[in-house]
């Protein structure tokens, strides 16, 4: 108990259900390859994985400072351009992966000090509409300088050997390591440990701060808090966590591109992740990530057993016709706003 | 010590606080009063960095801190309360406390470190909410509070930022009659520790009586009467300014 109240910074589950379907996610995610093999399962895996971390670092702004940014996927891409193109360019190694991350890393904190200095001090819809802007003209940028990125075709690159799917590390029979499946977990740690270490700081005294800033910003800065530096702080971590989400990213996709990193989509899929899950809680990005996933990848083909199971009937067949899952898909979050207004696990720890 | 030269703010035509010097010992417990409007309010912002002035100077412990902004100066010790309750509302009362602690002793940029393993701070701002008697409260949301509650409250975060400065902007504004002496205990038990020094705007003169050892009169933004309370409240200039408006 001691050793998980440090892990989790002492900040347990506010409810049984939530803990319970945080031991759900945890065990399916980490014995994903096992319980669930086959590439598209797999898939979804690696994405829940990355997607908590951009979420919770998200949720780092939104939920516990009250700064609402549309630039996070620009972060995103950042780390996924980072990581992508130094593979692509100097080659499938482990340095590479570490340059490109450090670089990276290095543009995306200086983005974030350079957006927030310029910014912070406005009204928070004037700092979403620059963060807005300013991700709008890199996205503008990644396509058209596209001797360098590919433009909008993206880059395909190739990954350390160990982690490309021909790379065995144990065959016994039915049972094998490949290197999908040490990419997977090098995903999966990784993720694990990025988010437990924003679950540190949202329960450090630091982040106590930011829940102080987005209470009341003005009594924040009467007691003693220059709050510009706690913003400042939070937003380039933020970024930084993003951008580490997306060479994870880069690195299961083998792949980037535009579409997969810097779509303006991405940003309000996150925004609905951590919306749904619950602003203010890094579980509720757990939450949030996981179902937004599932729904996304799953409800299709749910849609299209229940068409066929309904033909016969009148409307139904069309209702349910997987073309229309976007509706659904649509139908589910504004009822999940509708009765969950503080999100899945706000409203399970008020059940308590 | 504290002291405003020639202060002065203007909000378009208007001129808030007009040309304002005064200076503050240290043990005193200088009364603001005046009408609404009068600037008093304003004249408290300028002093603790909410505002800047237009023109004139703040000076405090020696130092120019004019365009010092309100976190260092409630660093160096100036110490504000507010008139409007102005708290964490969805942060428990203890937090709301303990994030004042946290700041007096330099803790916020601690990232690493839960905050709950910070047991010194949470200890004492358990020790500041025993002077308000609000520790049985300390798990409840500030902002459901009782309003008198909530103005304890405000009073024992200033309390744990440990000033040298106090400034008190009507703390006692729409508290019920039995609530005030906690308050008014505290005031002057700040007073009588010799080293601090209190501002207070109140509207209550036989509060200001009991408390102040020196008044000033804030009318249309100008500093016009200063003394000992006897002679200020006497002098024809506030009974015109002030008292004759205040006790309508």
């Amino acid at each position: 108990m001691t050793m998980l109240r440090v892990v989790l910074s002492g900040d347990f589950p506010q409810s049984r259900i939530l803990s319970a379907a945080l031991l759900v996610i945890f065990i399916a995610l980490a014995a994903a390859p096992f319980l669930f093999p086959g590439t598209q399962s797999l898939n979804v895996a690696a994405k829940i994985c990355y997607f908590v971390v951009l979420a919770a670092s998200y949720d780092l702004l939104l939920g516990y400072t009250g700064i609402v940014s549309f630039a996070h996927t620009m972060f995103f891409g950042i780390g996924g351009y980072g990581a992508g193109l130094a593979l692509y360019t100097w080659g499938p190694t482990w340095t590479s992966v570490l340059i490109g991350t450090l670089l990276g890393l290095g543009l995306a904190i200086v983005l974030a000090l350079i957006i927030g200095l310029f910014s912070l001090r406005v009204r928070a819809i004037f700092f979403a509409m620059i963060t807005l802007a300013v991700a709008s003209a890199f996205a503008i940028l990644a396509s058209q300088l596209s001797w360098l990125t590919g433009g909008e075709d993206g880059r395909t690159f190739r990954v350390p050997e160990v982690l490309r799917p021909g790379y065995s590390l144990l065959e016994a029979g039915a049972f094998s390591i490949n290197g999908r499946i040490i990419t997977y977990y090098l995903i999966f740690l990784a993720a694990l440990v990025l988010f437990l270490g924003m679950l540190r700081v949202v329960n450090s005294p630091f982040g106590r701060v930011l829940q102080g800033i987005r209470e009341n910003e003005f009594r924040a800065e009467a007691l003693g808090y220059r709050t510009i530096v706690y913003r400042s702080i939070v937003n380039c971590l933020s970024a930084a966590m993003a951008t580490l989400a997306g060479v994870l990213a880069a690195l299961w996709l083998r792949y980037t591109g535009p579409a997969v990193t810097l779509s303006f989509d991405i940003m309000l899929d996150i925004l609905l992740m951590v919306v749904i899950g619950g602003m203010g809680t890094l579980y509720g990005a757990v939450i949030g990530a996981t179902i937004f996933i599932l729904a996304e990848n799953y409800l299709q083909a749910l849609m299209g057993a229940l068409s066929k199971s309904a033909a016969g009937l009148p409307v139904l067949p069309q209702l349910f016709d997987p073309d229309r899952w976007l509706l659904w898909l649509g139908v589910l979050f504004v009822l999940s706003v509708y009765f969950f207004p503080a999100g899945i696990v706000g409203k399970l720890a008020a059940r308590k | 010590m504290l002291e405003t030269r020639d202060l002065t703010i203007r909000f378009g035509g208007h001129v808030a606080v007009d040309a304002v010097s005064c200076a503050f010992s240290p043990g005193s417990l200088t009364a603001i009063v005046g009408p609404n409007g009068a600037g008093k309010t304003t004249y408290f912002n300028l002093i603790s960095g909410q505002l800047r002035p237009t023109a004139g100077q703040v000076i405090f412990a020696g130092a120019d801190i004019t365009r010092m902004p309100a976190s260092a100066r409630a660093r160096q010790g100036l110490g504000r309360a507010f008139q409007l309750t102005n708290l964490f509302p969805h942060l428990s009362v203890r937090e709301n406390v303990r994030l004042a602690v946290q700041s007096r002793r330099r803790a916020g940029l601690d990232l690493f470190r839960t905050w709950t393993s910070h047991v010194e701070l949470i200890e004492e701002a358990e020790d500041v909410l025993d002077q308000v008697a609000l520790r049985e409260r300390r798990h409840v949301a500030a902002g459901l509070l009782p309003h008198g509650d909530q103005r304890k409250l405000e009073v024992a975060i200033l309390l744990a930022l440990r000033p040298t400065i106090f400034m008190f902007d009507e703390p006692t504004a729409g508290m019920s009659v039995d609530e005030v002496p906690v308050i008014l205990d505290l005031i002057h038990e700040i007073k009588a520790r010799g080293d601090t020094t209190v501002l207070l705007v109140e509207h209550k003169m036989d509060v200001v009586r009991s408390l102040a050892d020196r008044i000033i009169v804030l009318h249309n933004g100008k500093l016009v009467a200063d003394g000992e309370p006897a002679g200020v409240i006497a002098s024809p200039v506030v009974q015109e300014a002030y008292l004759g408006i205040a006790n309508v």
